[in-house]
């Protein structure tokens, strides 16, 4: 058995490999060794790219081996969610419309991970087009989570996520438009960071709905989470939403933040939380009076329209956005019969290659931009978008640091336990998209266990945690979860896989 | 200022449904159909609470950015090579991307 754990945090991989006591070779056949044994359990690649990741440890081993110098990833191995673009390789989105998609360019955020010396391990598996909150919507099979293997890991960024819990790699991109970051980050008992709308770049990265998409981090320690923000943030001309601004990530990480005030939103103390989620809201509250936070009482009083504004806005931008899947240009094309017209080629390239939950959505976003609809739902959703972010800047203006709640009112629910209610499975997201609408940073940490028995399995399930702060705030949001990292240990246990 | 019609039911007919999809590029069968139309008409029942909030005088807002999106220089620059790209295109008569006929019979309006 190998002695090299490919999951080591990235600041441990980097100070060995710099100082030769590990090579970034050894690092990355480490991790395409652990994502090999694993793929049959737990399904959290879509392709391993072994070539190129060796290419790329070897390029590394080589800098260091003439004493230059490397980035901060140097020999870290990392996993990309599949709807980021890779100048190699598929880039599939899950769905079978590009099945076979090679993109002819590299995404930003990935190309800076690159540069920075890390070893892209392979693409991971996600709901299809990254819409859903299961893992279950991809045309290559679900996601499972490596904590107990009958449940879901959470979605849009499954793979992502099971990887970086299993231990794959220490830390993976993912992509969150309604807390696609943050809920997997949660039911998978590990660090996500959805971060400020517009400071991470989306050049490259597969377009859901293009007001609410950001890409971010998903990490097993709070310093690997700053630490890859640091390197995949930035300005970047090739997207015109691209904020101007700089967040330092990594300063004064572990210096508690002074006078630290908590909001937690009364709203947040659902009865829709389960028991084990509403106690670990409570301990974590505990937890930061125990620190000296101040704690106050905060009304987020249109958190229960998030799910309503959110389900028009997203699937109004993706039907937009997905419009250019059509079996033209590239991707599936449906085979026609004879005299079969344009229109027929659209309609059964997008019947086919679409799965069911990304036609919903699609037929959802179509119908609230219709003529005669628009008004009464799209005007009215941005409007209610609008009292949402009012509500956080009220929040924020008390005084509050952050908002404290959990990432979703659940644990890990089985595989197919939601498939049938697409309802069911949106208000899994109830404390997350009110985040990406306001456009605001949101931190999942791990926040306790919850022990659970279905169909008499008993299973002791991660709990998260959620930290949202005001638009650029990261490095504040990141301090916190140090805090609160240095008096519990939940982000310590590992799964038994 | 438009208020939301009255009169419009949120759950879908079937007839609605089908109009949906040809508007989306998209062709259920009759048993998909009635499937989306069941959980299409929940969606939207769920999401008519909005109705009950008053919204007068509040700004949409369209993204998170107040400032307009900044607009990149006007000047020449590497782009992909037309090569990459129509190796994408499903079928091909170089230098063109086949598809079916457009106008006349068959025409895709």
């Amino acid at each position: 058995m190998s002695t090299i754990d490919p999951g080591a945090p990235i600041l441990d991989t980097r100070e060995r490999v710099t100082a030769r006591k590990v090579s970034a070779a050894e690092m990355a056949r480490a991790a395409l060794d652990r994502a090999q044994a694993l793929q049959k359990t737990l399904n959290a690649f879509v392709d391993l790219f072994p070539d190129q990741a060796m290419e790329q440890a070897r390029a590394v081993d080589a800098r260091i081996a003439r004493g230059e110098p490397v980035g901060a990833l140097a020999g870290v191995p990392v996993a990309i969610k599949d709807n980021m673009s890779l100048a190699y390789g598929r880039t599939t989105c899950c769905s079978r419309i590009l099945e076979n998609y090679r993109a002819p360019y590299t995404a930003t955020a990935v190309q800076k991970l690159i540069d920075a010396g890390a070893i892209i391990v392979g693409k991971t598996t996600m709901d299809e087009f990254a819409m859903g909150s299961s893992g279950e919507h991809s045309c290559f099979g679900p996601t499972r989570n490596p904590w107990d293997l009958s449940r879901v890991p959470g979605g849009s960024s499954s793979g992502s996520t099971a990887a970086v819990a299993a231990g794959i790699v220490p830390a993976s991109l993912g992509s969150d438009t309604g807390g696609s970051i943050r809920q997997p980050a949660g039911l998978c008992g590990i660090y996500g960071l959805k971060p400020t709308y517009g400071l991470v770049s989306r050049y490259g990265l597969v377009a859901f709905a293009s007001s609410l998409d950001q890409i971010g981090p998903l990490t097993r320690t709070v310093d690997d989470l700053a630490a890859m923000l640091s390197v995949i943030m930035g300005h970047d001309d090739m997207d015109s939403t691209s904020a101007t601004a700089h967040v330092d990530a990594m300063r004064d990480l572990h210096t508690p933040v002074d006078g630290l005030t908590l909001g937690v939103p009364r709203q947040a103390r659902s009865t829709a939380n389960t028991p084990g989620v509403a106690a670990a809201l409570e301990a974590g509250i505990k937890t930061f009076r125990d620190l000296g936070a101040r704690i106050i009482d905060i009304d987020l009083p249109h958190i229960d329209h998030g799910i309503a504004a959110y389900y028009i806005i997203a699937p109004a931008e993706a039907s937009s956005n997905l419009a250019r899947f059509d079996g033209v240009r590239y991707g599936r094309r449906a085979q026609l019969g004879p005299g079969e017209d344009l229109m027929a080629l659209y309609c059964k390239s997008r019947s086919e290659g679409f799965g069911p939950e990304v036609q919903r959505r699609i037929m959802l976003g179509t119908h609230v931009l219709s003529s005669g609809y628009f008004d009464a739902y799209y005007l009215t959703a941005l409007k209610v978008r609008r009292l949402i972010k009012n509500d956080y800047d009220a929040a924020f203006k008390q005084g509050c640091h952050a908002i404290l709640m959990p990432s979703s009112p659940s644990p890990a629910f089985t595989l197919g336990s939601k498939t049938s209610d697409p309802l069911a499975m949106y208000l899994e997201d109830v404390y997350t998209v009110g985040v990406n609408l306001a456009g605001l940073p949101g931190l999942t940490m791990p926040g306790g266990f919850e022990k659970v028995t279905d169909n008499g399995r008993a299973a002791e399930l991660p709990v998260g945690l959620q930290l949202v702060g005001p638009a650029l705030g990261e490095n504040t949001l990141l301090r916190i979860a140090a805090m609160f990292a240095d008096r519990t240990t939940w982000h310590t246990r590992r799964p038994a896989i | 200022m438009s208020t939301p019609p009255t009169n419009t039911p949120a759950a879908l007919s079937i007839e609605a449904v089908r109009k949906v999809a040809k508007l989306a590029r998209l062709s259920p069968t009759p048993e998909k159909a009635q499937r989306y139309q069941g959980q299409l008409s929940s969606i939207l029942t769920y999401i008519d609470r909005l109705r009950s909030l008053d919204l007068k005088g509040v700004e949409p807002m369209a993204s998170p950015l107040d400032a307009t999106s900044n607009l990149g220089a006007d000047r020449p620059g590497p782009t992909l090579p037309t090569s990459v790209l129509m190796d994408m295109a499903p079928q091909k008569h170089e230098p063109f991307i086949r598809v079916p006929k457009v106008l006349g019979d068959g025409g895709g309006a």
